[in-house]
């Protein structure tokens, strides 16, 4: 097992609030690690820190073991971490398939993957990309924007997949097709870090779960904690396990 | 026979306006900046031709895109790209600045009195004898507008920098977490804008030879309310709304009367009756005159 991606004392701060506070996150090749907690805890931003949009104040962030802390998040994108943004963030004036091919622009050519297989790929995981290839991507429903959002972060063959509450807003069946997506992507290798508001669903998909609260780790949960309910609710209120 | 002639000087100034607009919106959609300085870059351009008239006209046109671009991408990196991040009106009163600075270096560097140019006159004559007065300039003007235009639409839809600048103008973050480089489709934008404003310098000079320092201001104020007018938001509004005005322009000095009595003559009232169109559409469309209401997207779930 090798790390992927390493958060080491990670601090982010909004102007002298902090919103992450010494947060250490080890997350290894092919694991899907969640990433649960109260509104405001700190989840997007722990993930927009990861991505550069926001700065660290301090810690540091690490890929493959080296430092990605203060890179452009177009650089960052470059070296392999992929972010589905919370709301999708799809271009809703641009067509689906111009969408998806936005996603190659973080693409790297070096590791010599095959373009026509991991569309190929990407396709098959989600059919709607291809049937409304031409459509602008805005007539989309809500479900079928998230299934692009996620394709296009596909692309560029990341190592390191990361989703902002890729359930958000959806109906049940559809949360349903997202989470057999990432079940997909599990199998492929990819590494995957998921911010969720559905705990308990998250708790049984991932290899293991950290609760995020006020900025910090409370507890971990693995997927045979998934019914401990008790568990969960103490730990969203502040308590540590 | 007038109203012909009227539409076709009319024509010919929405062809350059819309140029204008143009290079004025490719930096607004990925800065999100108005380039007030836009119509002094287009001063420098003239002055070039002016400063070159031994030339050959190839020679003086290559050289006025040369120190246009320059100046263009100078102004990219010493003023655009220390304020990326500050707020729309500090970028705007920043453009101010260096407009005032260029202006008043033109006019210490080269005096008040102005430049005549002598590159292209030969266009300034009219295709043939007759009522009716074509000049070859205004051919060039319409042709240039209408290739350039073309070339830019394939640029933006065929070419992978293209998607890139369109991606950037409606979402300048998720581009960027996309992979987007930002430095590069932002050069890329200012880069076409000072082309654009190097061509249209070719041009103006060729249709009204005689070069100072507040050249091409007002045609860039004009633009500007006509690139607002459009609707700045879109590209292709943006450059609509400043052909308009052009047009507008150029056919409300054709249809007003030129003579009588102060006030009413076209000169002194031209633009005060533009302007009052401009209140109109502003009141009636909001957005911009060629942004339809129904676009707003609607987000299903």
């Amino acid at each position: 097992m090798t790390a992927m991606l390493e958060l080491k004392g990670l601090e982010v701060r909004y102007g002298s609030v902090p919103a992450v506070r010494a947060l250490n996150l080890l997350i290894e090749q092919g694991e899907i690690v969640g990433l649960i907690g109260p509104n405001g805890a700190g989840k997007s931003t722990t993930l927009h820190a990861i991505m550069g949009l926001v700065p660290a104040h301090a810690g540091e962030i690490r890929l493959r073991a080296k430092s990605i802390r203060g890179r452009a998040p177009e650089a960052v994108a470059r070296s392999g971490v992929a972010l589905v943004p919370e709301g999708r963030r799809i271009y809703a004036n641009l067509t689906v398939a111009e969408n998806l091919q936005l996603g190659l622009a973080a693409r790297r050519s070096e590791n010599g993957a095959d373009l026509e297989q991991d569309l190929a790929w990407v396709h098959e995981l989600f059919p709607i990309v291809s049937e409304f290839a031409q459509r602008a991507a805005g007539s989309l429903s809500g479900g079928q924007q998230q299934q692009l959002a996620i394709a296009r972060a596909l692309v560029a063959r990341p190592d390191v997949l990361l989703l902002d509450e890729p359930s958000l807003g959806l109906a049940p069946q559809l949360v349903d097709v997202v989470f057999q997506a990432l079940a997909k992507i599990r199998e492929r290798g990819v590494t995957v870090l998921l911010v969720e508001q559905r705990a308990q669903r998250t708790v049984a998909f991932a290899d293991r779960t950290h609760i995020l609260a006020n900025g910090e780790l409370t507890t971990t949960l693995s997927p045979a904690n998934a019914d401990d309910t008790e568990r969960m609710i103490a730990a969203y209120l502040g308590a540590r396990t | 026979m007038t109203t012909i002639q009227t539409l076709i000087d009319a024509t010919a100034l929405g062809s350059v306006y819309a140029l204008m607009a143009v290079g004025i919106g490719l930096v607004f959609g990925v800065l999100r900046l108005v380039n007030f300085a836009y119509g002094q870059l287009i001063m420098a351009g003239a002055y070039t031709l002016a400063l070159t008239n031994g030339w050959t006209p190839i020679a003086s046109i290559v050289l006025c895109f040369a120190v246009v671009i320059g100046l263009t991408m100078t102004m990219e990196v010493v003023a655009f790209r220390p304020l990326r991040n500050a707020s729309p009106a500090a970028m705007l009163v920043a453009t101010f600045a260096i407009s005032f600075l260029l202006q008043s270096i033109a006019l210490l560097k080269f005096g008040a009195l102005g430049k005549p140019v002598a590159t292209l006159t030969g266009l300034n004559r009219p295709i043939a004898d007759g009522a009716l007065i074509v000049r070859w300039i205004w051919i060039v003007a319409i042709l240039v507008a209408a290739f350039t235009l073309g070339a830019l639409l394939l640029l933006l839809n065929r070419t992978s920098l293209g998607l890139h600048m369109r991606a950037a103008a409606a979402d300048f973050r998720t581009a960027r977490l996309l992979g987007v480089r930002a430095n590069r489709v932002i050069s890329g934008a200012v880069l076409l804008s000072g082309v654009l404003a190097a061509a249209v310098a070719v041009i103006i000079t060729a249709e009204q030879p005689f070069v100072t320092s507040d050249f091409a201001l007002r045609d860039t104020i004009i633009v500007l309310v006509g690139v607002v007018v459009g609707g700045i938001d879109r590209l292709w509004s943006a450059t609509l709304g400043g052909f308009a005005m052009g047009f507008v322009t150029g056919a409300l000095g054709g249809f007003l009367p030129s003579t009588g009595d102060w006030p009413f003559t076209s000169s002194v009232y031209l633009d005060s009756a533009v302007f009052v169109l401009v209140i109109l559409v502003l009141l009636v469309r909001p957005g911009g005159l060629f942004v339809s209401r129904g676009q707003r997207v609607v987000e299903r779930v």
